[in-house]
């Protein structure tokens, strides 16, 4: 019976079969956007909780960090209860598409890419602020210096949280509601249809998440060889 | 190459003030009500042994720590004087870059691009102006930051041993700049070691013993006649503790 359904499963790939790639452009597509919005609240946050100094930054590194380990069925929840048509949001009319699943992988990855960048940051902040004060760069002017300096060693962040938003499942299908041609992305199809005991089309998709993740760790191996190999990391 | 505006002192004020310096961090006293005035144009050597507070006076001086006293710059007062100053550290922090994009960040900031070309050369470091910076020797990386502390056209230059474990080659083009900077007009304070360099460059100098100034005399009268008993044990070739 697996022979038979990872064959089918193949001939399902290499067919190009419509409702497989319908479902896995729309799994990029979301996890594609949550990234670009959390890359562009995360690294910024990191780097300036890195190299800024404020009453209570300790209390919130510790929050970012602790978020970092938040189930993403509680993020689900959470934002479930904002666009539910009683929430404050529910106006909006959000639920169920897939405006909600990306709002979910934003709340689920920015705090992984921000602590991620933080950690990244500290480092170089270590090494760089001397200089910075003794040449009197503001502390506005260094945020794109850092950023572009450790940019080999942001860029295995940002993959990671691309890693973590598009193979999360718990979240998108509370707020998502795996509908199908509407919302249904790769992990919930491959929850639905083994439920179902449909097993070729779960596992062309789990081939498919395979590979991606497959891709992005040889992305991020790539990328710190070409850093190391040009002495920036 | 150089250019520098003077510092605007008259001949009865000193170019550099120091009045009752104290540094103390994590409950120690590490500079202890350092006094010093320094008229002579040139060179000013600051000696000591390790741990005599050479680095910290000198950091102190261009603001990097949180210091009591007050230390002027031809009767400025030290915030005023910063954007007039420059440091090269012992250590060389060098931005993940090139050669040539350290170089013009420092001149983004405050420097002038057209003088970049000749200060590299000056380093000779203009044939590596494309490699990243931090894959040059320890006296290239050492003579970049040189260079690129020029670049922002200071009246004031600090230099935390800029020599150390640096080659003969490095050692003279660094000591040649210098000269070349202390002739423009620029003051040059300078954290060394060594002794023979000490006698090339310095026109005075500063001895530092356990976070005060023993001595502070011209530097002729220094190796020749030093006074405080620290300063004869140091040259020497005592241990000082």
């Amino acid at each position: 019976m697996l022979t038979d359904a990872f064959s089918e499963a193949v001939s399902l790939i290499a067919s190009g079969n419509e409702d497989l790639f319908e479902i896995l452009l729309l799994s990029v597509e979301v996890s594609l956007t949550a990234l670009s919005i959390s890359v562009l609240l995360a690294l910024p946050l990191g780097t300036l909780l890195a190299i800024s100094h404020f009453a209570g930054k300790r209390v919130v590194i510790t929050c970012l960090n602790a978020l970092m380990a938040m189930p993403p069925v509680v993020i689900g929840l959470l934002v479930y209860l904002m666009l539910s048509r009683s929430g404050p949001l529910g106006v909006l009319g959000l639920l169920y598409t897939p405006t909600a699943m990306v709002i979910a992988q934003v709340l689920l990855i920015t705090p992984i890419i921000a602590s991620l960048a933080h950690q990244t940051m500290e480092d170089l902040h270590v090494e760089y602020a001397e200089l910075f004060q003794s040449l009197r760069v503001s502390t506005f002017r260094t945020i794109p210096v850092y950023l572009w300096d450790a940019r080999y060693s942001l860029v295995t962040a940002v993959l990671a949280g691309f890693g973590r938003a598009v193979s999360e499942v718990g979240a998108v299908i509370i707020v998502g509601g795996n509908i199908d041609h509407l919302t249904r992305v790769m992990t919930t199809a491959i929850a639905l249809e083994t439920a179902k005991g449909e097993l070729a089309l779960a596992l062309a998709l789990g081939i498919i998440l395979v590979g991606m993740a497959l891709l992005v760790n040889a992305a991020v191996m790539s990328v710190r060889a070409l850093g190391q190999r040009r002495a920036y990391v | 190459m150089f250019n520098p505006q003077p510092l605007a002192s008259n001949l009865n004020e000193p170019i550099l003030s120091v009045s009752g310096l104290y540094l103390n961090l994590g409950g120690q006293t590490l500079l202890s009500g350092l006094n010093l005035n320094c008229y002579e144009a040139g060179v000013t050597l600051v000696m000591g042994a390790n741990g005599a507070g050479k680095s910290l006076l000198l950091r102190s001086l261009h603001g990097l720590l949180p210091v009591e006293g007050d230390i002027r710059f031809a009767g400025r007062a030290l915030p005023e004087t910063l954007p007039d100053q420059a440091m090269v550290f012992q250590k060389p922090t060098l931005l993940r870059r090139t050669v040539r994009q350290n170089m013009e960040f420092a001149a983004s900031v405050d420097g002038s691009e057209a003088q970049i070309d000749t200060l590299l050369e000056e380093v000779h470091l203009k044939e590596k102006a494309d490699q990243p910076a931090r894959r040059l020797s320890g006296g290239e990386q050492q003579r970049l930051a040189l260079a690129r502390a020029l670049l922002t056209r200071p009246k004031i230059l600090l230099l935390d041993e800029p020599t150390a474990s640096l080659d003969p080659g490095s050692v003279m083009i660094i000591e040649r700049l210098i000269l070349e900077a202390s002739s423009a007009g620029v003051k040059v304070i300078f954290v060394s070691h060594d002794i023979g360099q000490a006698k090339r460059l310095a026109a005075d100098v500063v001895f530092l013993h356990q976070g005060a100034i023993t001595e502070h005399s011209t530097a002729q009268h220094f190796f020749s006649k030093p006074s405080s008993r620290e300063a004869q044990a140091y040259l020497a070739g005592e241990l000082l503790i």
